[in-house]
């Protein structure tokens, strides 16, 4: 029984203070990092942020300038062809021979990490069926579609049944279809045993896959947690209503503002006051309560949770991409 | 525990280079046949080792031929063979050059290092794909020689002698290439270093002309030039006219030991060399 916690508590990569500057530019900045065997460990950060050059270092792409890691309880730089052994990578651009088939590509992978030529064929068409590429197996990689070729950079980053996974933006640039299937592809691997670290500028696919979340910036890990903890510490909830009648907002204002951080916001037009309230589906009862005992009707009531947007911006003093940042916009009306 | 001796720690290092070894072996077949697998997927590769060195037979025996007069005597056609033969091979470099900087610059470079095999694999791979496309350029320069006129007139050991110099400096070109492909920023670089080397080095040579006629300083680069020996090399061993026999470099009068040493030459400085920079390039 020891024995399973003690595999469950194993570290499966481990980087303590990786440095890595190219010219002026710091990629990387003391960069730390602590993920468990098995879990999804996500590196959340803006364009620049040092999230490709870090998974270059542990993937043994690229050499650190100063610091040290371990990936499957391996050197990544003195045991360089151990820790291969044990990785697969899925890169942001598909690192594929353009020129060979969907199948041969595979295969060839599959060869090269030192698989039987009939094993390797097999795990070849396990993975082709698997992600829907069967029917373009013997087409040229070329002809494929961004969201085929991901696929099959996919694949081949599992043709050895790796120990780690890492993949760098795997959904970037994918349509929503493409989207879920990664998402779900990541899941069932977890539930393998795989150990899975990806890279995003995507708040909710960090929030939605990651057991743990490390917000990187400037080369640095500026914030490690789950994501409710990041939430919890660094985000805001707010709480919105929408009252009956115009001549009550005024009202609403004040009876939200003693439960508020700030001064609450609203909207005349829509009859919406909105404030951020800490720890707010606790708080809400007596909101309700003291709306009730001053007499307001209300048309809505609505508790905004804290995202990891809010995060991001307590962090780091910027939105996460313009992409992301433009879709969150869209829900935060005000204020 | 027990200790392991001296003995048998170094039994072990050893039976581990030696299972590395053939790793990296099975790893450059796998490497190769990838190669093999493009150009049956993409046949037009192929042209530059088939059909350039045939267009480059038809017009210097027909076109350029017609004017030229060997010193000594003999037939333009039957000379022009062996020195396509020092030209084709010596132009599996700019190949090379192209071929791995289109591979460094796409994604494909990335999936081999994170892969367990040893970096020098997919050199090698490279390399030896190019000197297998060469002997069909051997096949096709042959085929349009026998058409033009030209012959083999000593014994097959001597014609296989002379292939196989041939197909020898070929090797050592396209390690020289992998350098060149791994300096070069991408495929244009590496095409235009074709031009702007290999076809001086090319006519620089007894390839297509005696050197006889050339002025003085050029006359001994040509003689000296790697091109010039195979070229020798081949006429010798084919029987076809050879004018180079009466020239005095050392090359010229050793032509097949210079071929020998220019190939090991080369091997021995752009072999570590490629390896050197590739793995420089990769580990960033």
């Amino acid at each position: 029984m020891s024995d399973i916690r003690r595999t469950k508590d194993r570290l499966a990569i481990e980087a303590l203070g990786l440095e890595k500057s190219y010219g002026e530019t710091r990629a990387l900045a003391g960069l730390d990092l602590a993920v468990a065997a098995g879990s999804v460990f996500a590196l959340l950060g803006p364009n620049g942020a040092g999230k490709t050059t870090a998974v270059r270092a542990l993937t043994t792409l690229l050499r650190p300038d100063r610091g040290r890691a371990r990936v499957a309880g391996y050197d990544v730089v003195a045991e360089a062809p151990e820790v291969r052994r044990r990785i697969g990578l899925t890169g942001q651009t598909a690192a594929l021979d353009e020129c060979l088939t969907g199948r041969a590509n595979l295969v060839m992978v599959g060869r090269l990490n030192h698989q039987p030529a009939r094993q390797a064929r097999r795990r070849a068409e396990e993975l082709l069926e698997r992600f829907d590429l069967t029917e373009a197996a013997d087409r040229g990689v070329k002809t494929y579609s961004g969201g085929m070729r991901r696929r099959l950079d996919l694949a081949a980053g599992l043709v050895g049944r790796p120990e780690v996974l890492f993949l760098d933006e795997p959904t970037t640039g994918l349509d929503p279809r493409s989207r879920l299937v990664m998402w779900e592809v990541v899941r069932t691997l977890v539930a393998d045993g795989t150990t899975v670290l990806l890279t995003t500028q995507y708040l909710d696919e960090a929030d939605q896959l990651a057991d743990r979340v490390a917000v990187v910036d400037h080369g640095r890990a500026v914030a490690e947690g789950t994501p409710a903890e990041l939430k919890a510490r660094f985000g805001t909830e707010s709480v919105e209503l929408t009252v009956a009648g115009s001549s009550e907002l005024s009202e609403a204002v004040a009876v939200l503002g003693r439960y508020a951080a700030g001064e609450p916001g609203t909207d005349t037009a829509g009859r919406k006051v909105a404030a951020s309230v800490q720890d707010a589906p606790r708080r809400l009862p007596g909101i309700i309560a003291d709306l009730a005992s001053a007499g307001i009707a209300l048309d809505g009531l609505e508790v905004r949770r804290a995202s990891l947007d809010d995060v991001f911006l307590a962090l780091t003093g910027h939105g996460p991409s313009t992409e992301a940042t433009a879709s969150s916009l869209k829900e935060l009306a005000f204020p | 525990m027990t200790t392991i001796s001296s003995y048998e720690r170094s039994t072990l290092e050893k039976e581990r280079r030696l299972s590395r070894a053939l790793w990296a072996a099975k790893d450059t077949l796998v490497l190769i046949r990838r190669g093999l697998e493009r150009i049956i997927r993409e046949p037009q590769q192929l042209l530059d080792v088939t059909v350039q060195p045939v267009i480059f037979v038809l017009l210097f025996t027909y076109v350029f031929g017609s004017a030229i007069r060997l010193p000594g005597g003999g037939n333009y056609h039957a000379y022009l063979v062996g020195g396509m033969f020092g030209m084709a091979m010596a132009g599996t470099a700019p190949g090379t050059a192209v071929g791995i900087s289109t591979d460094m610059g796409s994604g494909v470079i990335d999936r081999f290092r994170s892969l367990p095999i040893s970096r020098s694999v997919v050199l090698a791979g490279r390399t030896i794909t190019d000197l297998a496309t060469q002997v069909l350029g051997v096949g096709a320069l042959m085929v349009t020689g026998l058409a033009v006129g030209w012959g083999m007139h000593k014994g097959a050991a001597d014609a296989l002698a002379a292939i196989g110099l041939a197909l020898l400096i070929a090797f050592a070109m396209t390690w020289a290439g992998a350098c060149a492909g791994m300096l070069l920023k991408n495929a244009e670089a590496a095409q235009a270093l074709g031009f702007i080397v290999f076809l001086p080095l090319s006519f620089v040579s007894n390839a297509f002309v005696p050197t006889q006629g050339m002025p003085g300083w050029l006359r001994d680069f040509a003689n000296w030039n790697p091109l010039s020996a195979v070229a020798a090399s081949c006429r010798q061993l084919f029987g076809n006219p050879n004018p180079a026999v009466t020239v005095q470099a050392w090359p010229m009068q050793h032509p097949e030991l210079a071929t020998l040493l220019w190939s090991a030459g080369l091997i021995a400085v752009f072999a570590p060399t490629a390896v050197y920079l590739f793995r420089r390039k990769v580990l960033g």
